[in-house]
């Protein structure tokens, strides 16, 4: 039988890849919008920062993160002095770790997605006299589903697998910061082989699911894209 | 009336050009701008509609600025009320053959919607999706979309290029048909002779981005004129 901490660890996951995946949809697309269709001289700077966890070093971020959260800092002091919260080995301090280092999961494929829409489709929208917001709602968001699912996807399954910024941020803290990923080196430092083994199969079940997913959405829609 | 004064510096195959057009079309008019690529139609419809930005000069529709270099006005397309067929007709994919003309309007109608549906012989594919239907089916429910916001100016870029030549004639009524139905000014790009002689009323004749001629087809296109041989010979190899 699966023990309780087995299971709450997994709840966990789920709520920090569930959270990670909601707020970065809420503040991924705006960001996305203005991406691919606005112009302005310092593009290349933030779509460079965007995509800075693709390449840097899980730790790198994490360790910049806990200097941000410490007191002695402006960031964390000024949560201290007027939350009474410090974000070092909270779950709220992962989260928006998570946030950060999933970005351009969930940025790039909502980019790719309103840049492939023909201009044509705006244009004829504004023609018509539809707002910017009316023409996104109406007519760029339902031609580009696969690519939100995609994003959706793809921010989920990375948060689910994250462990450098998890491991530097959080800890390794029972129900507050202990995922799946920390459990699974936890448990194999510990020998606890047949438990490491349950996590790692149940995190390659579902990263197989969503990536089976994704691939199935887009071969089907493709002509959206 | 739509008067016209307007720059605009593009950048063209052969290099750096100036759009430079003065004009005016009155109301009820069916203009066509006829000219080779790059001559700057597409570039002055699309000034039309507001979605270009000239660099300086004026545009007025009745008594209504679109554009003012001089006093910084430039009113987005939304509020210039245009209709704008693009080449490419750019139905949207997501929506059914109603509901691209239904979104069309500024006010729901259900009864016009079902007269534009009937007017260019689309009941049978209302509920279809712009994916299944041909080039001549897209023609016609673009057409109607674009009358669904009741315009007061109709833009057509080149709308039957994508057609073969017995669709361009058959469509060219359901052309005719739009434009006498709100009675709307009209322009159109087009590189079809036959097609500028068979609708429009004016032709303006661009050439690297210059007004070369402005007149009722058949002045522009005398037998004698050395343009009128050279289209007529180039169509033909065509």
């Amino acid at each position: 039988m699966l023990d309780q901490d087995f299971i709450n660890t997994l709840l966990l996951t789920g709520k920090l890849a569930g959270w990670t995946t909601f707020i970065l949809f809420i503040v991924g697309f705006p960001m996305a919008y203005v991406l691919a269709y606005k112009r302005f001289w310092f593009k290349p700077i933030v779509e460079a920062l965007i995509s800075m966890p693709l390449v840097l070093p899980p730790t790198v971020l994490g360790f910049y993160m806990l200097i941000a959260y410490s007191p002695q800092n402006a960031f964390g002091r000024f949560l201290e002095q007027h939350f009474n919260t410090r974000l070092a080995f909270s779950f709220e301090g992962v989260l928006i770790a998570s946030v950060i280092f999933s970005l351009p999961f969930m940025i790039q494929p909502l980019q790719n997605g309103l840049t492939s829409i023909p201009k044509s489709y705006r244009e004829t929208a504004y023609t018509l006299g539809k707002s910017e917001f009316t023409t996104f709602i109406r007519v760029l968001v339902p031609n580009m589903i696969p690519s939100i699912i995609t994003a959706a996807a793809m921010t989920f399954a990375h948060c689910i697998g994250e462990f450098g910024v998890v491991i530097m941020v959080g800890g390794n803290m029972p129900g507050e910061t202990r995922v799946a990923s920390i459990a699974i080196y936890d448990e194999v430092q510990a020998m606890n082989y047949h438990t490491a083994n349950q996590y790692s199969f149940v995190l390659f079940i579902i990263s197989l699911l969503i990536l089976t997913l994704i691939y199935s959405i887009n071969g089907k829609k493709k002509i959206f894209l | 009336m739509l008067k016209i004064d307007i720059q605009k510096a593009m950048l063209s195959a052969e290099g750096k050009t100036n759009l430079e057009v003065c004009s005016e079309i009155q109301d009820n008019e069916l203009l066509c701008l006829f000219g080779h690529s790059g001559a700057g139609k597409t570039t002055l419809l699309r000034i039309l509609a507001g979605l270009t930005k000239p660099d300086k000069g004026r545009i007025v529709f009745n008594d209504t600025v679109w554009f003012d270099s001089e006093k910084k006005i430039n009113l987005p397309p939304q509020e210039r009320n245009v209709g704008y067929m693009f080449q490419d007709y750019a139905l949207f994919p997501n929506m059914t053959v109603e509901k691209n003309i239904s979104f069309a309007q500024k006010e729901k109608n259900k009864n016009e919607v079902d007269k534009l549906l009937e007017l260019f012989d689309l009941e049978i594919l209302k509920n279809q999706h712009p994916e299944k239907l041909s080039g001549g089916q897209k023609q016609r429910v673009a057409l109607a979309r674009a009358l669904a916001a009741k315009p007061n100016v109709l833009l057509l870029d080149e709308p039957l290029s994508a057609l073969d030549f017995d669709m361009r004639l058959a469509l060219q009524h359901e052309i005719r048909k739009a434009h006498d139905l709100l009675n709307t000014l009209t322009v159109m790009v087009s590189h079809d002779l036959q097609e500028v002689f068979h609708l429009a009323s004016s032709v303006i004749m661009l050439k690297n981005g210059t007004v070369i001629n402005r007149g009722a087809p058949a002045e522009i296109f005398s037998e004698n004129t050395y343009c009128f041989q050279q289209r007529v010979c180039y169509q033909f190899n065509q």
